[in-house]
């Protein structure tokens, strides 16, 4: 078949096909990464010193909601289908998705989600304020006017991600190549079909949070109102219990990808497959049943606190099996190290750390003195940003060869990786400290005692905020400007994956029309 | 349609652009931004909401029919019709979840919040000081506390063996009178086929019909509204979303009569038929959770 692309705007609009979809969500999930990121600048210079600076204690607070809100649903979400999209057909041999218009829509739904979240910035009483976790009584009955176009924007955002992990799962049950079972995919497949699955699973339950809030507010029910027999802390239970999975929807696909980069520059094959998909698999279980170690100081009764605590503590074990597995992968391997292997190094080493910042906080009596405090903020940070985005900028090192056709700049994406890295612990490590010290989170203003670590965090933010600008250079170098070396089909020594063996760089606009045969 | 033996090779269809998807996210974007408008009392702006559902409604019924007749005109094989099964099975499963989260809200509250309210474990100061006079029950016929919305104070209870256990029969013989329709349609009995989807759908309507008088009935002679505290909230916005649903299914229902009228489906190829089978089971599922949970206990 010719390999023919669609003109003009027109193509990008009313495209069908799996990588300009792709493209579309790498893209949109970049520029709500500078628009979250622009905020966390914000955030970061008003409490650059204590007291108060740049900001009234409000809009600080509408940062901080508007910052969680717009980076876990507009950025880690987005980049993570975008990378689902251009490769999951890739990597399994099939045509396209399998519902190739459904997948547009998908898409499509984004802007107008967060066009309408976006636009409550300008409204009168402000952007919602409650924090990104939306808290009632905080949302229901103090929330601000421009919370019910949040609640709508989110029932946008849920109706995206619901249709395309049904596009995802259908895809990667129906759409494999002949020979291609279910245990010869690649982790990144696996890790997505179950982020997928989480998806389709917890995103419902969120639309259910917020159409409580919606008849609370509005309507006069009282789901979390104690006056007419309901609970606030109702409402903490549904948010958490679509909250938890959440979690693990924004890394089990950055799990995938480190699973396929570090194979490839250790020269060694996965150390352990079956037991990463089981271990994905085991992760995915008990993300349901650990919501409320979130909610440890709302006064539940002890044997709840018990069970939520046991149950958290398990999850580090296939999590440790999938840290021991990629170091065991590393073993006496002949290591090279090109950006993505940076990145995906980063990772493991980082995501670790906030594994464990987190069985810290999976301890109740420790979590008593920890919770809603900077240390808290510390640890989903480290599992976020040096996780699923590290994730994410190792995926796109690795694969952006493949879909340009392109080497990007290898010195400055060593910069790149280097001075992130400085960065990112300089702005999240010392948010440990001052966290257990007492600080505590969503607050503007901060005690005298707290300014040494804060000055260093907020000087590590503006510094990784420039690093996205950097990186956002060698993207445009190599996407926009055409610059850099021509890559070969294989791109990396040694990669595994029908991407690499079976298809040429830049990958044709259309891929596998009849499916490869797998042996 | 595609009667080919080797399916291994058989071109998946991947459809040419189409403007619908971009079509329909306006669509969405117009309504959800009527809706906030509306939900906060703007009336004059409610026009944007119905916009909004105009495109949708477009939008879904140009997709839909260009669906049929790329169906019709032998473009799926064996596999996309794969496809679309498990996608209607993946889209129920968010559905089911849907209505989890309510039934969870409905299990805490009765279980838990009401025990507590009422002074258990160790909620006796809640109890003593905030609603000193309020007995927990279930069902809940008072709230405990003042309430900002102008609903009576106190109410009736809905039983169940009135209206309820009527609708709980019509939907549970509606799933009897389907599934003899989806057996003719496998057994090529196109007059059986007709008839019974037909009645299927009758018998949707027929409970919605009784379940719009059983609101009336609450809203002017029980007192019961949606302001009605925990209770009426979880009894009104669980009947209420499977009356949206049952909706839904019916519309399908008659979508596929009107189809089967026209010579659709054969006992090899009907995906939209079960699609619409398989969603008013799902319907009928979730009712005979609610006679149990809202109505009976």
């Amino acid at each position: 078949m010719a390999d023919h692309k669609p003109k003009g705007i027109s193509r990008w609009l009313f495209t069908t096909n799996h990588k300009d979809i792709g493209t579309m969500y790498l893209v949109f999930s970049f520029i709500m990464f500078l628009v979250g990121g622009a905020m966390a600048m914000v955030i970061r210079a008003e409490l650059f010193q204590p007291g108060l600076q740049f900001v009234e204690p409000d809009f600080f607070n509408q940062m901080t909601t508007m910052h969680g809100l717009v980076m876990v649903f507009g950025a880690v979400m987005p980049a993570t289908v975008g990378l689902a999209n251009w490769l999951i057909p890739m990597m399994i041999g099939a045509p396209d998705m399998a519902l190739p218009r459904m997948n547009n829509w998908s898409f499509w739904i984004l802007p107008a989600a967060f066009g309408l979240l976006l636009s409550t910035l300008f409204m009168e009483g402000g952007a919602p304020n409650f924090g990104w976790t939306f808290y009632a009584p905080l949302s229901t009955t103090y929330g601000p006017e421009s919370t019910d176009f949040f609640i709508f924007a989110i029932h946008l955002m849920g109706i995206s991600s619901i249709m395309g992990a049904i596009n995802v799962i259908v895809t990667v049950f129906n759409m494999r190549a002949p020979g291609m079972t279910l245990m010869k995919m690649p982790m990144f497949v696996w890790t997505w079909l179950i982020t997928a699955f989480l998806l389709v699973m917890v995103m419902p339950v969120l639309a259910g949070a917020v159409t409580m809030m919606l008849t609370d507010r509005n309507f006069g029910t009282s789901f979390f109102d104690a006056a007419g027999g309901g609970d606030p802390v109702l409402f903490q239970h549904v948010f958490w219990f679509f909250g938890h999975p959440e979690v693990y929807i924004m890394i089990l696909p950055a799990f995938g990808i480190a699973s396929a980069i570090i194979p490839t520059f250790a020269r060694k094959k996965l150390f352990g497959y079956s037991s990463m998909v089981y271990a994905t698999a085991s992760i995915a279980f008990l993300s349901f049943i650990v919501w409320a170690h979130h909610m440890f100081t709302v006064g539940m009764p002890v044997k709840g606190e018990l069970f939520f605590m046991i149950a958290t503590m398990l999850i580090a074990v296939p999590t440790g099996v999938k840290v021991f597995n990629w170091i065991a992968t590393m073993w006496r391997g002949s290591i090279t190290y090109e950006t993505p292997m940076l990145y995906a190094l980063a990772f493991v080493i980082l995501f670790t750390i906030g594994g464990f910042s987190g069985v810290m906080l999976a301890l109740t009596p420790v979590d008593w003195q920890y919770h809603d405090t900077y240390f808290v903020v510390a640890h989903f940070h480290y599992v976020l940003f040096p996780g699923a985005i590290f994730g994410t900028m190792a995926a796109v090192y690795y694969w952006l060869p493949k879909w340009t056709g392109r080497m990007y700049d290898e010195k400055l994406a060593k910069w790149h990786f280097w001075l992130s890295i400085v960065f990112v612990n300089l702005t999240f490590f010392p948010m440990h400290f001052s966290g257990l010290a007492g600080m505590q989170r969503r607050v503007p203003d901060y005690a005298i005692m707290f300014s040494d670590f804060n000055m260093m965090s907020s000087i590590g933010a503006f510094g990784l905020g420039l690093m996205q600008l950097l990186f956002a250079w060698i993207l445009i170098k190599v996407c926009i400007l055409e610059k850099g070396e021509k890559a070969t089909d294989r791109v990396w020594e040694d990669a595994e994956g029908l991407e690499f063996t079976h298809l040429p760089s830049p990958a044709p606009y259309h891929t596998f029309d009849t499916p490869p045969k797998i042996d | 349609m595609s009667e080919q033996e080797n399916t291994e090779y058989e071109k998946y269809y991947v459809p040419a652009q189409s403007k619908l998807p971009f079509i329909g996210s306006i669509g969405l974007l117009l309504t959800a931004y009527g809706a906030a408008r509306m939900v906060q009392g703007n009336y004059p702006e409610a026009y944007i909401l119905y916009l909004g559902l105009a495109v949708l409604i477009y939008m879904l019924s140009t997709w839909w029919s260009s669906t049929i007749r790329e169906s019709r005109d032998g473009l799926y094989s064996a596999q996309m019709s794969r496809s679309f099964r498990q996608g209607m099975i993946w889209f129920i499963t968010s559905e089911v979840m849907f209505f989890a989260a309510f039934f969870g809200a409905l299990f805490y509250g009765r279980v838990l919040v009401m025990e507590w309210l009422g002074g258990s474990s160790n909620n006796a100061a809640t109890h003593d000081f905030l609603y000193p006079d309020w007995v927990p029950s279930w069902p809940m016929t008072a709230t405990p506390g003042e309430l900002n919305n102008d609903a009576p104070k106190s109410w009736e209870a809905m039983g169940a063996w009135g209206l309820p256990a009527i609708n709980t029969a019509i939907l549970l013989f509606s799933s009897f009178t389907l599934t003899i329709a989806h057996h003719a349609l496998l057994e090529k009995n196109r007059q059986t086929l007709i008839l019974f989807t037909a009645i299927t759908a009758a018998l949707g309507c027929i409970f919605l019909g009784l379940q719009v008088w059983e609101y009336i009935h609450a809203y002017q002679e029980m007192g019961l509204t949606l302001g009605s505290g925990f209770y009426g909230s979880t009894f009104f916005m669980l009947t209420g979303f499977h009356g949206l649903h049952v909706t839904v299914g019916t519309i399908f229902l008659i979508v596929m009569t009107l189809r089967c009228a026209k010579g659709h489906f054969t006992p090899k190829d009907h995906f939209a038929y079960e699609a619409g089978a398989w969603y008013w089971h799902f319907v009928d599922v979730v009712w005979v959770l609610l006679f149990i949970f809202v109505y009976v206990l």
